[in-house]
C-alpha cells in the first residue's frame, strides 16, 4: 500500500465493487466482481465507527471479529487482519463472495440504518484475497493425540470441521464422493461468481493441516457409517450436504431438454461443459430458457444458461419479487445481464414434441394470499389465467434435500419427514453414539457460512466428548 | 488413480480391463455397476461390474467403443491409469432360489449377464443362458457363460455364426414349450431389453432388465437418469439399475438416450481427427 493511503480520510458513501461489464461478461465465465483496489478497500474500511458493541458480529453465525480485522487492514497491518478474520472463519475467500451480507452481518451494522452498511463482505474477500497472494501461512499443529475421525462429505461442513479437529491434533480422514472435493462451492457455485482457484487453495489449505481427502468414496456403498466405526474410526462427522435435486410431478417433466439445477450446474461448473468439446461432458442449451423458482441456485442456472448462448433466460417463480430468497447482489448481477423475471407465475405443464423435446411451458398466473407457516404470503393460483411459452430448455431450481445414500445401513439415525438428519445445533451430535452431523444435511439447504459454523461447533464437541471420560449422557433433549 | 492391471479384446469392437480397485472389490456385488473417468478432462461413464476379485483386490469392465470415451479407452493399456472410477453403485441383482431362471445378454450385455448367470447358478437355479450379437465381432465369453449355465444358446443376427436369430426367437421357443420358466433376466441395448420385454409378458414371467440411461454423477444428485417405472419417476443410480422390466416406459428411456446424439456426433469424430492427426494422445 503507498504512502499517502495509510492515513483515510473518512468517507460517507458505500465504496461500489468495480465489475466487469455486463454485456460483456455474460458471454464469458471471469469473475463478475473484480474486488477492491487498495484505495476502496482503504476508503470503505474508514467507514467502520468501531462500535463498543458490535451489531455487526452478533449478524454473522460464526461472530467473525469484524471490527478488529477492518480496524488492522485500516492500520497497514493486513497481516493482522488476516489473523483477526480466520481466528473464526476458515474460509473468508469464501465467505465474502458468497455470503448473504444483506441477511446477516451488513443488516444488523448500525450505520444500515442510513441504507448504507459498512460493505463487510468486500472488505472481507479483500483481506483474504490479498492472503492468497501472499502464499497462505500454515498454522502450528498441535501434537497428535492419536484419534481418528472420518468425516464424510468434502463440502463446506465437512472442510471446516476437518481443519479446526486438525489443528487440534486428529488424524483426520476426509471421504468424498465426487471426484473433486469443495462440495456446492466445486459442483455448484459457477466460476464467475467463486472461481474455481479460490476453492482450491482453501482446500489445500486443510490439507496442508494434515487432513487426507479420500476422492470417489461414496458413504452407504463404498463403506457404511457403522463399518467405519467399526474400523476404528473414533468419531464420525456426516457433511453430505442436501444435494437430492427435487422436481415438480408435472406432466413433461421428463422431456429432453429439462433439467434439474444440480444436473445442469454439475455438468457445467463441475465437469466444465461450458468448455466442451475440449473437456468431453456436453450440455443442451435452447434459444429460450426456463428457470423455475428464484434461489442462489436459480440465479446462477439462469446466469449459466445465458453464458452457454441462450437468447432468452427466464426466471419463473409463483411469488412476487419482495420474497425472492437469492443474495441481492445476484439478483441485481442476473437483471444486469438480461435475466427476465416473471414473477407470480407457476409452471403446470411441460409440453413436448418430436424426439421427445421441450417446446414450451405452461404457466398459471398466481395472487398472493394468507401467510403461510413460514410467514411468506401463500401464492394462490388465478383460475383460467393458463398461458403457454415456448422454449427449448426448462431448469427446475425448486430446492433441495439430503440424499439418503449415506444412511443406508444406519437405522439408529434418526430423520425428521423432510430427510435431514435429527442433531443438535449446538453441537452437531446425532441420535447415534459419536456420530456428528453439520450443515445442510442437518438444516436442509442453508447457506455456506452457515455450514461452516456447524461444523466449527461440531469440531469443538467432538474434542470435548472424545476427551472426557463420557460419563454424561450421549444425547440430551435439547431445551425447546 | 486406478491401474489398469490387464487388458483383453474379448471382441474386436469390445475390451476388458482387470482394474485394481480393492475397496470397491470388497464391496462389489453382480448387477452394481461403476462410474469411470479417464482423465482431467474425461466424462464420468457407467459401465457395469462384469466381474470381480475380492482377494486381488480387482473389478473387471468390458465396454463396446461407440464414442469418444470408450474410444480412448480402447487405446489405453495394462500400465495406464483411469483417474476415476467410483462404485460399487445402484442396487445388486436379487439373487434367490427360484427354480429354472433364463439369462439372456445382448452384445456388451453379456459381461453384465456373467456374474449374475453365476451366482444365480450358484444359488442352486437351473441356469439357461441366451446370447446373441449383431454380427460374430461383438459376440465374446461364450466359455465363460458356458460354464456358469446348464444350457447355453448362442444366436447372431446375420448369421455370422452359430445359430441366425435375434435372442427373442430362442427365447419365445422355450417360454412356449412345455418347461417352466420362473424369471427372466434381461440385459443388453435398450431395443433388446424391450423386445424381451414384450415377448415374455404373455407369458407372464417376470423380467428383470438393467438400464442404461445417461448418468453424470451416479449417486442420486442430478436426476439425469430419470426413468418412468409403472407411471413413476425413478433414478436408475440408486433405485436401479435392475428393474421390473415389464413395468419400463421404453419409448421415454429410448428417446433419452439420444439427448446428446450430436455432440456425441461432434466429439467423436474431433476425437478421431486429432487421433488421425496425432494433436492428443490418448
Ligand atoms: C447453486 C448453488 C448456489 C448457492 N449459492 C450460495 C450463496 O451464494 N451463498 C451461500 O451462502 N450459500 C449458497 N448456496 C448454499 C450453500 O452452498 C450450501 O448451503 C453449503 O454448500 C452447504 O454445505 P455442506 O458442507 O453442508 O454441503 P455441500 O456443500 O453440499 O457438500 C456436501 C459434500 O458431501 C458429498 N457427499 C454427499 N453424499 C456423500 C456420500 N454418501 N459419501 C461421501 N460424500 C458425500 C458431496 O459430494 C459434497 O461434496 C448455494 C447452493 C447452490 C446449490
Ligand atoms: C448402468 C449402466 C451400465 C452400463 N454398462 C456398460 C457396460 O458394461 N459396457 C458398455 O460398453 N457400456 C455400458 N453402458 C453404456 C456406456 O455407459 C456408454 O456406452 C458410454 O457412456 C458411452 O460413452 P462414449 O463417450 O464412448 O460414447 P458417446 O458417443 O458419448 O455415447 C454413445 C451412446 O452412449 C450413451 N451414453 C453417452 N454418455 C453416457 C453417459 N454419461 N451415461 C450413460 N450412457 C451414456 C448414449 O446413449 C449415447 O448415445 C452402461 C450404461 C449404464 C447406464
Ligand atoms: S462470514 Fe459472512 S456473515 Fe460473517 S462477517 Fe463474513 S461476510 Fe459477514
Ligand atoms: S456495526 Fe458496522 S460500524 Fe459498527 S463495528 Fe460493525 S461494521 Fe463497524
Ligand atoms: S446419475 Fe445423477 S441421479 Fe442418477
Amino acid at each position: 500500500m503507498s504512502e499517502n493511503m495509510a492515513r483515510p480520510t473518512k468517507t460517507q458513501v458505500r465504496q461500489e465493487m468495480p465489475t466487469q461489464d455486463p454485456q460483456v461478461r455474460n458471454t464469458n465465465y471471469n469473475e463478475v466482481a473484480l474486488g477492491y483496489t487498495d484505495e476502496l478497500a482503504l476508503a470503505e474500511a474508514s467507514r467502520c465507527i468501531q462500535c463498543k458493541k458490535p451489531r455487526c458480529v452478533t449478524g454473522c453465525p460464526v461472530e467473525v471479529r469484524i471490527p478488529e480485522f477492518i480496524k488492522a487492514l485500516r492500520e497497514g497491518d493486513m497481516w493482522g487482519a488476516v489473523d483477526a478474520l480466520k481466528d473464526k472463519n476458515n474460509l473468508p475467500a469464501v465467505c465474502g463472495r458468497v455470503c448473504p451480507q444483506e441477511t446477516q452481518c451488513e443488516e444488523l451494522c448500525v450505520l444500515a440504518r442510513k441504507g448504507a452498511p459498512v460493505a463487510i463482505g468486500r472488505l472481507e474477500r479483500y483481506v483474504a484475497d490479498w492472503e492468497r497472494q501472499q502464499g497462505i501461512k500454515i498454522p502450528e499443529r498441535a501434537i497428535s493425540c492419536g484419534r481418528s475421525i472420518a468425516i464424510i462429505g468434502a463440502g463446506p461442513a465437512g472442510l471446516t470441521c476437518a481443519g479446526d479437529l486438525a489443528k487440534m491434533g486428529y488424524q483426520v480422514t476426509i471421504l468424498e464422493a465426487l471426484h473433486s472435493p469443495g462440495g456446492v462451492l466445486i459442483y455448484g457455485i459457477p466460476e464467475f461468481r467463486l472461481p474455481k482457484d479460490v476453492v482450491r487453495a482453501e482446500v489445500e489449505y486443510v490439507k496442508s493441516l494434515g487432513v487426507e481427502i479420500k476422492l470417489n468414496s461414496v458413504v452407504g456403498k463404498l463403506y457404511t457409517i457403522e463399518e467405519l466405526l467399526a474400523e476404528g474410526y473414533d468419531g464420525i462427522f456426516l457433511g453430505t450436504g442436501a444435494g437430492l435435486p427435487m422436481f415438480m410431478d408435472i406432466p413433461g417433466e421428463n422431456c429432453n431438454g429439462v433439467y434439474s439445477a444440480n444436473e445442469f450446474l454439475t455438468r457445467v461448473n463441475l465437469m466444465k461443459a461450458y468448455r466442451f468439446p475440449e473437456f468431453d461432458t456436453p450440455v443442451k442449451v435452447g434459444k429460450v430458457v426456463a428457470v423455475v423458482g428464484a434461489g442462489n441456485v436459480a440465479m446462477d442456472a439462469s446466469r449459466c444458461a445465458k453464458r452457454l448462448g441462450a437468447e432468452e433466460v427466464h426466471i419463473i417463480y409463483r411469488r412476487s419479487r419482495e420474497e425472492v430468497p437469492a443474495r441481492a447482489e445476484e439478483v441485481h448481477h442476473a437483471e444486469e445481464e438480461g435475466i427476465i423475471f416473471d414473477f407470480l407465475t407457476n409452471p403446470v405443464e411441460i409440453h413436448g414434441g418430436e424426439g421427445n423435446w421441450v417446446t414450451g411451458i405452461r404457466c398459471m398466473r398466481m395472487a398472493l394470499g394468507e401467510p403461510d407457516a413460514s410467514g411468506r404470503r401463500r401464492p394462490v393460483a388465478i383460475e383460467g389465467s393458463e398461458f403457454d411459452m415456448d422454449c427449448q430448455t426448462v431448469i427446475m431450481a425448486l430446492g433441495t434435500r439430503p440424499n439418503p445414500l449415506v444412511f443406508s445401513d444406519a437405522p439408529r439415525l434418526e430423520r425428521t419427514r423432510y430427510g435431514t438428519v435429527v442433531a443438535n445445533e449446538q453441537t452437531g451430535r446425532t441420535k447415534m453414539e459419536c456420530v456428528w452431523a453439520g450443515g445442510d444435511i442437518v438444516t436442509g439447504a442453508a447457506t455456506v457460512i452457515s455450514a461452516m459454523g456447524a461444523g466449527k461447533r461440531a469440531a469443538a464437541d467432538m474434542h470435548a466428548y472424545l476427551c472426557s471420560d463420557r460419563s454424561e449422557p450421549w444425547w440430551q433433549e435439547p431445551a425447546a | 488413480m486406478y491401474e489398469i492391471l490387464s487388458k483383453q479384446d474379448v471382441a474386436p469392437v469390445s475390451k476388458l480391463f482387470v482394474v485394481s480397485a480393492p475397496e470397491i472389490a470388497r464391496k462389489a456385488k453382480p448387477g452394481q455397476f461403476l462410474i469411470v473417468r479417464t482423465d482431467a478432462e474425461g466424462e464420468r461413464i457407467p459401465l457395469t461390474i462384469a466381474d470381480f476379485d475380492r482377494e486381488a483386490g480387482t473389478v473387471t469392465m468390458v465396454f463396446q467403443e461407440v464414442g469418444k470415451t470408450t474410444k480412448q479407452m480402447g487405446k489405453m493399456e495394462a500400465g495406464d491409469v483411469l483417474s476415476d472410477v467410483v462404485g460399487p453403485l445402484g442396487l445388486p441383482s436379487e439373487i434367490e432360489y427360484y427354480g429354472t431362471v433364463l439369462c439372456v445378454g445382448g452384445g456388451v450385455g453379456i459381461a453384465p449377464v456373467y456374474p449374475i448367470a453365476r451366482a444365480l447358478k450358484a444359488a442352486g437355479n437351473y441356469v439357461i443362458s441366451i446370447i446373441g450379437a449383431r454380427n460374430v465381432n461383438l459376440l465374446f465369453w461364450e466359455d465363460k457363460m458356458r460354464s456358469v449355465s446348464d444350457e447355453l444358446i448362442v444366436c447372431t443376427d446375420d448369421g455370422s455364426y452359430a445359430r441366425k436369430a435375434l435372442v427373442t426367437e430362442p427365447m419365445k421357443e422355450l417360454l412356449g414349450s412345455v418347461r417352466r420358466i420362473d424369471r427372466i433376466w434381461a440385459i443388453g441395448p435398450a431395443i433388446m431389453m424391450k423386445f424381451c420385454t414384450l415377448t415374455s409378458k404373455p407369458f407372464n414371467v417376470p423380467t428383470i432388465v438393467s438400464l442404461n440411461s445417461v448418468m453424470v454423477d451416479g449417486t442420486g444428485m442430478c436426476g439425469a437418469c430419470r426413468v418412468e417405472v409403472g407411471g413413476q419417476t425413478r433414478f436408475v443410480c440408486v433405485h436401479g439399475p435392475e428393474f421390473d422390466g415389464h413395468q419400463v416406459n421404453w419409448d421415454l428411456l429410448l428417446s433419452r438416450q439420444r439427448m446428446y446424439l450430436t455432440e456425441e456426433k461432434r466429439a467423436t469424430e474431433e476425437y478421431d481427427h486429432e487421433c488421425t492427426c496425432g494433436t492428443r494422445a490418448v
